[in-house]
Order: structure tokens, then C-alpha cells, then sequence
């Protein structure tokens, strides 16, 4: 037993030696980026998107920027928060990455940041959208993202209902366990019941959920307007077919989770939701990205996919613009960036959210039609 | 009152979607005294294969089903031999700790992209959906034909387990294996063919499950399994009917305190009505009172 | 000359961890790795006592582990800041809380037999789970579903490494004692220890809270280590990490626990390594596979029912409940 543990010592140090070697030292022709996002699990559907997306725009970039060679490194966070920070750990200090893409769910974003503020590594999260990834509560300089954070899209969302639908009663049901459907639902019912509405049903379910028979039903004796559902398109689409067969007529509206091929349009028809871009918009660079990527993985592109091309776009561009791999020029650069890319046209405020509109889309006949913009 | 009775019919289809993965379930636990973690998993895998059946090979439904219950089966005897047997004799906590990895293995493996792919599937219903109202509550017919399948299907395990040789012989073996082995039953046999049984319900089940609610994905067994675990408890270990029972009293409670309590804290109230149940009965609502040791 | 093998290693071993450290031979990451191993075998000693040494099936270990973190987490938020002494009254407080949590449902539900208790104990975990989620509303400093951060980062190895060694030694010292011994009659035939006069429910109960304040004060710790805490990373499936740990490391060995906790999480981390970024696919794969593999070939677990010589209180005492002191009882010794 002593000799096992003598050589579990001599292991020890001779693996933590190796790994040191291993280290690379700061190198000016070099630029490493990380993405961090679930690729397994049970949200690496979210994390595969994304990583399409973000793989894309590295790819368009051929391999340099600024005169320095790209590195990647991709690392699973299993949607764990403790995996989170040990990827994002792991990225700071030992590959002592310049910048960090990622990561998909807010739970494992926020620890990220803290991880990338205190060694001064520029984030941008595609996806995340609680306020608390950039600013908690102070700002943390370092972090950026790509996506509108919740307050802006779940007010954009009660605004049209209340002004465009004239709807006077909302039911929303939303995932307790998930701060994005939380944060979603919170906004909006701020914003809707300051308008003058009511909200007549706010039910709740479980990650895990399949039947929403119980909540539906209740919903369905409150005869609401709008059924607002902001979840993700899979969710959304079981939700959907069930309503429909309690009998309730309410219009759902949603949020960008909603975007995806995946959705069921049959379920959803005439359902809005707000978004990003329109897949219909005639901007070049729309209709480029929307072709790249059918060609590529033979399906339409969802929001996360777009969001990690574009989180991609603006890092590369902040890059060539502070002309090196000094994290705080590339930071700055971020910061005062103005750039078109696919969900918009985006600058960022004091915040570090990006100031972009966001559109109204309707699924209609097994399609996603522009309805309207909302400029912030 | 009609508020009332469709909930009460939310809460049956919600009790008889678990009482078709309790019912597979107990059975092996019943048997073998093993809380197969993998059958969440093999319903999983029931799922896809009867769905891929029933879209992309173009099978009519009923062989698509019977295709999906025969694979399973077979996925289900090469696990028992792979994985449970060489384990038969150890602490009864080896062969959980196997099922957890089998459980994993499963959900992993499946996510893989030349497998299944870690995506959520939107899939076609085999058969229109079509709503009737009984007494003023809406019900459609695939919550009816649920509940007959598992009606059905409990009546046939019934049958089978206390009318037929086969059935005698699993009775034979839960009781005792050295006994069972000298009344010249092959317990090797016997078990191999209750994981083939309880693997091919499992199936019926994903199958009827991805229905039910048209969705299939790698993790969709996480779930399923914990319910039907639990039914299976609180019926009471190794009781068929019990599981089905267990199964429908959860599906009563998850259901009616979600709409007459709170839906966010659904889960906490029924997981607190268990723990009452447990105590007032230790064993389960129709076990039997044996002493128990793990 | 013995004696002094168990200081000696254990002084060698902080030495060299704090050099390393020290001279940043060992970066962040692989100190943060460690620092985990750490925290999660402490966690671990906790089931190891209720599951490994007294048979309790507990399937709901991580919402004790998770109670003991937001609870330190809140203390050291709202009023430590960092405080050396306020650090220490938090772990105190998680480990407490999470006691007295196990003491208010323990009494109830330990007269359920195995995988009765487990669902029961299950159960619990969810409910604790939901309370999370929904936390916000009471106190918002939690972040409820959206996690909670603001705890002040200061356990850093070497209160960890204290914390853990003083946890190895009170498991050694109970297990080596009547409370030990009497969980071990219990695990191994309820029926008989209760008929040898033992007060089964008092020693079960017993078992069971000084288990969950364990996990209390790792959780504890684990707030003051990692910048963030979300109730998704105490859910049940945790809660079956820590079980595959004990039962991996053999019922009844607090070693086995603690090697096992220490390789487990140095395994999923050196997946990472090892499968790269072409197969990061297939770590779970792996995992399962290994799991699979290690109980087949060791049914009992690594260290079923043995102690490293070294731990034991009187050299040569086998562990109570260990197949050695049943052939020395059945030589005619003791």
C-alpha cells in the first residue's frame, strides 16, 4: 500500500511536469481561440449548431487574421456548470487562449466570464442572454454577446402584442429550471401588464416535460388571446400540438428559440416569434450565409448556428482591428465596433450587449414570414 | 365540474404513458431484484426504431412495432449477457452500477452523429390524432389507445406469469435461484428470456410513447425511467398490477396538483406525496411485507 | 518508525503540491482539478458512511452537498466577504445546515428498507432541486434558475487539503469506534443488531446526518472555489456520481472512497486529454465503458471492506466488517 502511494506521488509530479512542458508560452505570430459549448449531453443539439456556425466563420477567415496564425480549441462543457469552469480554466491557463466564443446556456456562461474577467480574456457568447453574463452587477469589461439579452426581446415581444395583436389577456408557460424561459417570460409580463394587459395563466413545467395536459387545460378555461411560449423549437413544438388539441385558439407568440427547421410549422402555424434576422431578408449576407450553410449541412440554419457565425465574425473583426493578440486592444476594438453581420447591424453599448433590432417573423404555411421590424 | 374531469383524464393518459415503461420495468425487478437503469434507454432506442419503421422504411404501424420490440429484445439479451450476468452472484450494487453505465452508454453512444445524432426529431404521427368529448372533457384517441395497450398488455403479463410454464418458471426463479435451478428450471434461460420480454415492452412502449408525444431524442429515456422506477416502488417491488397502479396514482398527483396547486412546484408536491405513501405503507401499496437488503 | 509513515506522507504531500503551486509547475487548471478531487471525496466520505459503512441507500446526496453550498455561498456573500474567520463560521453553517436538513427528514424516512429509501431519498432531492429553482423569490441574492454568484473565492488548496484530511480522520476515528461498529451490524443484518439490543434508528440517524453535513461541508467549500453555483449541478444525476464513487471505491473502505473520488475525477478530466478535440464525442462513451468494465472485473470495488495499513488507528486492526477479521475470529483470535 505505501509503495502504491509512492508511485502515485512520482505520477503525480511527473504528469504535472509533462504538462508544464506542454505549456505554450506567449507567442506574437499566434492568435488562440477557444469555443466553448455541451457537445455531449443532453444540450449538445444547442452546442452542435453553434459550433457549426462558429466553425464556419473560422473557416471563411482561412486559417489567419491580422497577420496571425488562428488556433482553436474546442472543449465540452456538458451543460455543467462546475465542467464550465473547469474547460474555461483549463483555456485560460493552460492554452492560454486570447479569447473565448461560448458558451451556449447562461449556466455555464456566467461562471466563464467571471473565469475570462479575472485573466483578461475577451468573451463573446453567442447565445446567452441573461443581463447577469455581462454585468453582476457591475460591468465586466471583457464580456460581450452576440444575442439580445431578455429584457429587450421579451418587451419587444409584449409590445407587438399589446400594440399589433391588441391582445388584452397572455397566458405564458415557461421551463422553470431554465433562466433563458424565465428571464423571457419575467420581461415580457413587465412589460405587458404595465401596457395595460392581464396575464391570465402563468404555468410552469419541468426540463424534462412531455405532457402539458394539465397546464393547457387550465390555460384553455382562462380563453387567453396569445399563448406566449418562449422556449426553445422543441419544447415549443410539443406545447404547440397540445394546445391545439385542447381546443385553445389563443395565437402563440414566442421568442428566438423558436428557430430552427425543427420546429413543427404544421403545429405552430400562424404562431409570431421574435428573431434575429428573416431567413426572407434580401441583404446579401443573409442570403450568402442562408446558402453556405444548406449547402454544408444540407438543412436551413437555426438561430444558434447563426449567432455562433456571427459571434465568430465580430471576434475576427475586433482582431484585425486591434491588429495583434493583446487582449486588452482586442477588447477596446469590441467595444467600438460597428459591423454588419447576419442577425444585424451590431455596435454595443456600455453594456456589452449589442445594440440591434430584432424582427418579427410568422410561421405561415410551413414557412417563416417577415412581419416587422423593432428598432431598439 | 368539467374542469375537473378532463384533468382527471390528463392525469390517466399521464399515468398510463408511465405504467407502459413501469410495466417492463418491474418485471425485471420483479425477477431479478434489478433497477435496470437501461430501460429508460432501451426505450429510447424502441422509439427510434419503431419510428424509423413507421417514416423513413415506409412499414405499415403494427410491423414497425413488431420490428421495434424485436430488436429491443435482442439489445435487451445481449445487455443481460454482457453486462448483468457476470454480475449475477456479486453485491446487488454491482449490477446497478452496470445498468448506470449501460444507461450512459446508450444515451451516448446514440448521440453519436453516425447513430442517432444528438438532435431533437420532430416526427409524424402514424394516425390522425382526433379529439372526442366525454362528458364535456376532450380526450383523443391516442390517450385511449394507450390505455387499452396497457390494459392489454397487463392482462396478457398476468396471464402469463401465474397460466403459462414460462411464467411459473419466473415466479420459481424470483423466489429463490438455487431452489428454482433444482427443480430443473434453466435460470440462465429463464432470465434471458424476462430481459427479452421486459426489452420488447420497453419498445411497445417508445414506440406508442413517440406517438404520443412526436418527439424523439438521445436522452428521451432519463425521464421515462425515473417515473417508471418510482411507480414500480410505490406499488411495491416486483408487483405487476402494483406498477401499473403506482404508475396511474403518479400520473393523478403530478397532474391535479400542477392544475389546482401550483405547476412550478409540481414536482416537489408529488415527490412529497411519495415520501407520505412510503411511510404510512413501507412496501409499497401492493408489496409484500419481506425484508428487504441491499 | 511506522508511526511516522502517515504524517510523513501526508506533510510530503502538501509540500509538493504547494511547490508545485508555488513555482507554477502545476497551472490553474490541473490545481482546480485537484482542489475538486478534494471536495468531491469529502462529499463522497459523507455517502461512504451512510451507504458504504451503515447500508443506507441514499440517492439524494447532492442536494445536501448543494444545501451546504448555497448556504456557505450566502454567508460568505452577504456578510464574509473573504473574512478568514467568517470563511470558516460558513462551513461550519453548511455543514450544520445540511444536519439538521438530514435530522428533520432522516427521523421519517430511514425505517424504509434499500430501494424503498432510495426512492425516497430520491424524491427529496427533487424537491430540494425545485426549491432552488424557485429560490429567487424568497431570497434574490440566490439568482434562483439563474445561479448564484458573489461568494468570495478563498478556499484555495490548502484549506481544502486541511478540510479534507480532517474529514479522512473523523470518518477513520467513527468507523473505528461503536458508531462504526454498530453501523456495520446494521448494514450487515438489521434484523439481528436490533435484536443485540442496538438502538438501530438512533445509529441509522446518526449515520445519515453526520453523512449529509459531510456533504454539507464540501458543498460548503465548493461555493468558495467555484465562482458560481446553479441548482442543475445538484440534481440526482450527482447524486448517482457520488453512489458510483462508493460503491467503485468497496463498501465499507473509506480509502477506496477517497482513491476512487480523487481517480474519478482526475478520469473525466484526462478524457478530455486523451480523446482530444477529433473525439470529444465520445467521452461519455468512454466513461460508460470504463464503468461497465471496472465493476465486471471488481464486483466488490476496489477496496471492498480494506483500509490502507497506514490509516488504521492501531496498526494491524482490521476494519470492522472486513473478511481479515472474520478469519482472525475464525483462527481463535479476537
Amino acid at each position: 500500500m505505501k509503495r502504491i502511494a509512492l508511485i502515485a506521488l512520482v505520477v503525480l509530479v511527473a504528469a504535472s511536469v509533462v504538462l508544464a512542458a506542454g505549456c505554450k508560452k506567449a507567442d506574437k505570430n499566434v492568435i488562440r481561440i477557444g469555443f466553448i459549448a455541451p457537445m455531449t449531453g443532453d444540450a449538445s443539439t444547442y452546442g452542435t449548431s453553434t459550433k457549426n456556425g462558429f466553425t464556419m466563420a473560422m473557416e471563411e477567415a482561412g486559417g489567419t487574421v491580422a497577420g496571425l496564425t488562428i488556433q482553436l480549441f474546442f472543449e465540452d462543457d456538458r451543460n455543467d456548470a462546475t465542467e464550465a469552469v473547469n474547460v474555461a480554466t483549463k483555456l485560460a491557463t493552460q492554452d492560454k487562449v486570447h479569447a473565448i466564443i461560448g458558451a451556449v446556456t447562461t449556466s455555464c456562461s456566467i461562471p466563464i466570464s467571471e473565469v475570462c474577467e479575472a485573466n483578461e480574456i475577451v468573451q463573446i457568447t453567442p447565445t446567452s442572454t441573461a443581463t447577469r453574463v455581462t454585468m453582476d452587477p457591475e460591468r465586466k469589461t471583457f464580456i460581450f454577446r452576440a444575442c439580445f439579452i431578455d429584457p429587450f426581446q421579451g418587451t419587444v415581444g409584449a409590445t407587438f402584442a399589446l400594440d399589433t395583436l391588441k391582445a388584452k389577456k397572455v397566458a405564458v408557460m415557461f421551463d422553470q429550471g431554465n433562466d433563458y424561459t424565465v428571464g423571457l417570460a419575467n420581461a415580457f409580463k413587465e412589460t405587458f401588464v404595465a401596457g395595460g394587459g392581464a396575464i391570465v395563466g402563468w404555468e410552469a413545467y419541468a426540463k424534462d416535460d412531455v405532457d402539458f395536459s394539465a397546464q393547457l387545460t387550465k390555460i384553455a378555461a382562462a380563453k387567453p388571446d396569445i399563448l406566449y411560449l418562449p422556449d426553445y423549437y422543441n419544447k415549443v413544438s410539443l406545447i404547440g400540438q397540445q394546445a391545439l388539441q385542447k381546443g385553445i385558439t389563443a395565437v402563440f407568440l414566442g421568442g428566438d428559440g423558436w428557430d430552427s427547421s425543427e420546429l413543427d410549422f404544421a403545429a405552430m402555424d400562424g404562431g409570431y416569434f421574435t428573431n434575429h434576422y428573416s431567413p426572407g431578408d434580401t441583404r446579401q449576407i443573409v442570403v450568402d450565409w442562408v446558402a453556405k450553410y444548406t449547402a454544408q449541412y444540407g438543412a436551413a440554419p437555426d438561430a444558434l448556428a447563426t449567432l455562433g457565425y456571427d459571434a465568430g465574425k465580430l471576434l475576427l473583426k475586433a482582431i484585425e482591428t486591434a491588429g495583434s493578440n493583446d487582449t486588452t486592444a482586442i477588447r477596446d476594438a469590441l467595444q467600438a465596433i460597428r459591423l454588419d453581420v447576419v442577425s444585424g447591424t451590431v455596435s454595443y453599448d456600455a453594456d456589452g450587449n449589442p445594440t440591434k433590432a430584432a424582427v418579427i417573423l410568422r410561421i405561415k404555411d410551413g414557412k417563416q414570414v417577415y412581419v416587422a421590424t423593432i428598432n431598439p | 365540474m368539467t374542469g375537473l374531469l378532463e384533468q382527471v383524464f390528463n392525469g390517466l393518459q399521464l399515468g398510463f404513458v408511465y405504467a407502459l415503461i413501469a410495466l417492463g420495468y418491474t418485471m425485471v425487478y420483479g425477477i431479478i431484484r434489478l433497477i435496470n437503469f437501461a430501460h429508460g434507454d432501451i426505450f429510447m432506442v424502441g422509439a427510434f426504431v419503431g419510428v424509423l419503421g413507421y417514416t423513413a422504411w415506409g412499414l405499415p404501424f403494427p410491423v414497425a412495432i413488431a420490428i421495434s420490440m424485436l430488436v429491443c429484445a435482442v439489445t435487451g439479451v445481449a445487455i443481460e449477457r454482457l453486462a448483468y450476468r457476470p454480475l449475477r452472484y456479486a453485491p446487488r450494487i454491482a449490477a446497478l452500477i452496470s445498468a448506470l453505465g449501460v444507461s450512459l452508454f446508450l444515451e451516448y453512444f446514440c448521440s453519436l452523429k453516425f447513430v442517432f445524432g444528438p438532435n431533437y426529431r420532430v416526427v409524424a404521427r402514424p394516425f390522425e390524432v382526433t379529439t372526442f368529448t366525454v362528458g364535456g372533457a376532450s380526450v383523443t384517441n391516442i390517450q385511449v389507445v394507450v390505455a387499452v395497450v396497457v390494459l392489454v398488455l397487463l392482462a396478457g403479463l398476468q396471464y402469463m406469469l401465474y397460466r403459462t410454464r414460462i411464467g411459473k418458471a419466473m415466479r420459481a426463479v424470483s423466489q429463490d435461484h438455487d431452489a428454482a435451478r433444482l427443480m430443473g428450471i434453466n435460470v440462465d434461460s429463464v432470465i434471458s428470456v424476462t430481459f427479452a420480454i421486459g426489452s420488447a415492452l420497453a419498445a411497445a412502449g417508445g414506440v406508442l410513447y413517440a406517438v404520443a408525444y412526436p418527439q424523439i431524442w438521445p436522452f428521451l429515456g432519463i425521464m421515462p425511467g425515473l417515473k417508471a422506477f418510482t411507480a414500480a416502488v410505490l406499488g411495491g417491488i416486483g408487483s405487476v398490477p402494483g406498477a401499473v397502479l403506482g404508475a396511474i396514482i403518479m400520473g393523478q398527483v403530478d397532474v391535479l396538483s400542477a392544475a389546482y396547486i401550483s405547476s412550478q412546484f409540481r414536482d416537489a408536491i408529488g415527490f412529497s406525496i411519495l415520501i407520505i405513501v412510503l411511510l404510512v405503507r413501507p412496501t409499497g401499496l401492493l408489496g409484500s411485507r419481506q425484508r428487504e437488503k441491499v | 518508525m511506522k508511526r511516522l509513515l502517515l504524517p510523513a506522507v501526508l506533510v510530503a504531500f502538501y509540500v509538493l503540491a504547494q511547490v508545485l503551486i508555488v513555482t507554477g509547475l502545476l497551472n490553474s487548471y490541473w490545481q482546480l482539478i485537484l482542489d475538486q478531487s478534494l471536495i468531491v471525496a469529502i462529499a463522497s466520505l459523507g455517502l461512504s458512511l451512510i451507504y458504504g459503512f451503515c447500508g443506507q441507500f441514499s440517492l439524494g446526496h447532492a442536494a445536501f452537498y448543494g444545501l451546504g453550498a448555497y448556504t456557505a455561498g450566502l454567508i460568505g456573500k452577504l456578510w464574509g466577504h473573504g473574512d478568514s474567520l467568517w470563511f470558516v463560521g460558513s462551513l461550519l453553517a453548511g455543514a450544520v445546515v445540511a444536519g439538521l436538513v438530514a435530522v428533520v427528514i432522516g427521523l421519517p424516512i430511514l425505517r424504509l428498507r434499500s430501494d424503498y429509501l432510495g426512492i425516497a431519498t430520491l424524491g427529496f432531492g427533487i424537491i430540494v432541486r425545485v426549491l432552488m429553482d424557485n429560490s429567487g423569490k424568497l431570497i434574490p441574492e440566490t439568482g434562483g434558475a439563474t445561479g448564484m454568484t458573489g461568494a468570495p473565492m478563498v478556499a484555495n488548496f490548502t484549506w481544502i487539503f486541511v478540510v479534507a484530511v480532517g474529514a479522512i480522520f473523523l470518518v477513520r476515528n467513527l468507523v473505528f469506534s461503536r458508531f462504526g461498529r454498530s453501523w456495520v451490524a446494521i448494514r450487515e443484518d438489521e434484523v439481528a443488531a436490533d435484536a443485540m439490543g442496538l438502538n438501530t434508528t438512533r445509529a441509522k440517524t446518526l449515520a445519515f446526518v453526520l453523512g449529509c453535513a459531510l456533504a454539507g461541508l464540501a458543498g460548503a467549500l465548493y461555493a468558495h472555489r467555484y465562482p458560481f453555483i446553479h441548482p442543475s449541478s445538484f440534481n440526482f444525476l450527482k447524486s448517482i456520481d457520488f453512489l458510483i464513487i462508493v460503491v467503485l471505491g468497496g463498501l465499507g473502505s473509506f480509502t477506496g472512497t477517497v482513491v476512487t473520488a480523487v481517480a474519478w475525477v482526475f478520469l473525466l478530466e484526462g478524457l478530455r486529454a486523451v480523446l482530444g478535440m477529433a473525439f470529444v464525442d465520445y467521452r461519455g462513451v468512454v466513461y460508460a465503458l470504463i464503468l461497465i468494465a471496472v465493476i465486471i472485473l471488481r464486483p466488490r470495488g476496489l477496496l471492498g471492506g480494506k483500509e490502507w495499513s497506514a490509516l488504521l488507528p492501531r496498526l494491524g486492526a482490521p476494519a470492522p466488517g472486513s473478511r481479515r477479521r472474520g478469519r482472525e475470529e475464525a483462527k481463535g483470535h479476537g
